[in-house]
């Protein structure tokens, strides 16, 4: 079941092309990582999907009645702004004590409860933000960088929480990342994005396909096959796509 | 028990705190103090064209500051930053509406009056319309408490649950001319950001949520009403600055209060 699709969604913003074209589809219980350089439309894509901005062109539908738990990339919270993370999580509907107690204990956090918001460290945050978005008993799970301000092990143990959420719920989940490695390896999907779908499929599929490659260096990943291409790209040769990929099908 | 000025006055200006307390917290939350600033100075355009074409200040007032927050409201975002946009057009309005004024042949315009306010001089009419306005304010903040608060946090957060961001500003703005255009009599134009801000900065130390927050700012400046309003009396100063001066006096209290609690 597909939980949300776009169909040709181009989206401009103040006068230039944020994202072109983009088809884009994730169903039920899919873990899907987008990646793309700084100021390739991954938030944008991220803010079309929540609501907070509209297609120019093309389309963008939602399953009926899809309920999407959102973690923020960044939330600032003033210090003047005196809230609890027990008061936090019932916003913007007030939750039942039991059902929260249960989503901060299911992210590791049940002691901060009490505590004021603009406290927490950065991983306390994001789990209070984790928790948060699980209270919504989320279809999609959309994640964007949720891990920027963690350590490594910090955003190591962020992304296994997220993989046994998954396990556990059948959520689908959505994420921006930079953390290429990390993030790729959990996925079912990713998706290259830089304005356009530069490439996508499954995470070995993308680390070699060269599109990906132009864009974040050649890492150390051994490469596979490549999936698919999209038919708009304009930085490569579509006749030569698939013999780069057999090269290094077999490294 | 309304004939009293006195009791008028009192009543006038915990009616004022009651409704600016809310709408101090988001101010300060959000750190717009600088578009109340602007609001309530372009009021003073609205209070000579009223005068000019005979209306209740209170109208002209109220049509003013809503044209001002709308306007600024919907520029915002088109290349100048905030401050800029409302440093324009605030100091605009201020100024075209003291040269209004100077056209008001056979009006005798007390500025002194609208720039500090009068609130010894507040009618039955001005007190039904405070607490009329107030009213509305309270019942507004009531009603979108959740979703305001919601999208001050994070306009991501916002609407991924549903929340209009850019409505809720709106409800805010219209909310702060009401505010504005009620608490002229009172406290004055310039003065008007001291009621909204100071109660609700001295609430800070004292609150765990922004509901008890706003609670407290509450509170705070009704009290500042009315020790501010006996001192006015007792000392003979003026209401509106007494007023203030009692505010900032908590503001000091309650952030020492903090301290102690903290440690």
């Amino acid at each position: 079941m597909t939980l949300v699709m776009t169909d040709g969604m181009t989206i401009q913003m103040g006068g230039t092309t944020a994202l072109r074209r983009v088809d884009f589809s994730i169903s039920k219980g899919e873990i899907v990582t987008v990646v793309g350089p700084n100021g390739s439309g991954k938030s944008t894509l991220m803010r079309a999907i929540i609501g907070a901005i509209e297609p120019t062109e093309g389309s963008l539908t939602r399953a009926p009645g899809l309920r999407i738990g959102y973690v923020p990339q960044s939330l600032h919270i003033d210090p003047t702004l005196p809230i609890t993370v027990r008061r936090f999580l019932s916003l913007p509907n007030r939750k039942p004590k039991a059902e929260i107690e249960a989503a901060m204990a299911r992210v590791a956090a049940e002691n901060l409860l009490d505590k004021q918001m603009f406290t927490l460290s950065g991983g306390q945050f994001q789990r209070t933000l984790l928790a948060r978005a699980l209270l919504e008993k989320p279809d999609l799970l959309i994640l964007d960088e949720p891990t920027t301000g963690l350590d490594q092990p910090g955003s190591a143990a962020f992304y296994r929480l997220i993989e046994d959420i998954r396990q556990e719920s059948g959520t689908a989940v959505l994420m921006v990342s930079h953390e290429l490695h990390v993030v790729m390896s959990a996925s079912d999907r990713v998706i290259c994005l830089n304005g356009h779908v530069c490439c996508h499929g499954s995470p070995d599929v993308v680390a070699s396909a060269p599109e990906y490659r132009a864009l974040f260096g050649s890492g150390t990943q051994g490469a596979l096959a490549l999936y698919r291409h999209d038919h708009d790209h304009d930085h490569h040769q579509h006749d030569r796509d698939h013999d780069h990929a057999e090269d290094h099908a077999h490294v | 028990m309304f004939d009293d000025f006195l009791v008028r006055a009192t009543l006038a200006g915990i009616g004022v705190a009651i409704g600016a307390a809310p709408l101090g917290c988001f101010i300060v939350w959000r750190r717009m103090a600088y578009f109340g600033d602007a609001t309530s100075q372009a009021t003073i355009l609205g209070i000579a064209l009223a005068l000019a074409l005979n209306l209740s200040v209170i109208v002209g007032a109220l049509a003013v500051a809503l044209v001002m927050a709308l306007t600024v409201t919907s520029l915002s975002g088109r290349g100048y930053s905030m401050d800029t946009l409302l440093g324009v057009v605030a100091h605009a309005a201020l100024a075209s509406g003291l040269v209004a004024v100077s056209f008001l042949s056979g009006v005798r315009l007390d500025l002194m009056a609208y720039l500090f306010g009068d609130i010894l001089a507040v009618g039955q009419t001005d007190l039904a319309v405070i607490w009329l306005g107030v009213a509305l304010v309270i019942a507004i903040m009531f009603w979108r408490w959740s979703a305001l608060l919601t999208a001050t946090l994070n306009t991501g957060l916002a609407s991924a649950s549903g929340i209009n961001p850019k409505r809720e500003e709106l409800v805010l703005t219209i909310s702060l001319a009401i505010v504005v255009a009620v608490a002229i009599k009172v406290v004055g134009v310039l003065l008007i950001v001291a009621m909204l801000i100071i109660p609700a900065a001295a609430a800070r130390p004292l609150a765990r949520n922004p509901e008890s927050m706003a609670l407290i700012a509450g509170v705070i400046g009704a009290l500042s009403a009315v020790l501010g309003l006996r001192a006015s009396y007792l000392y003979d100063t003026p209401a509106g600055p007494s007023i203030v001066c009692v505010a900032a006096g908590l503001f000091l209290v309650s952030n020492i209060l903090g301290r102690f609690r903290v440690a």
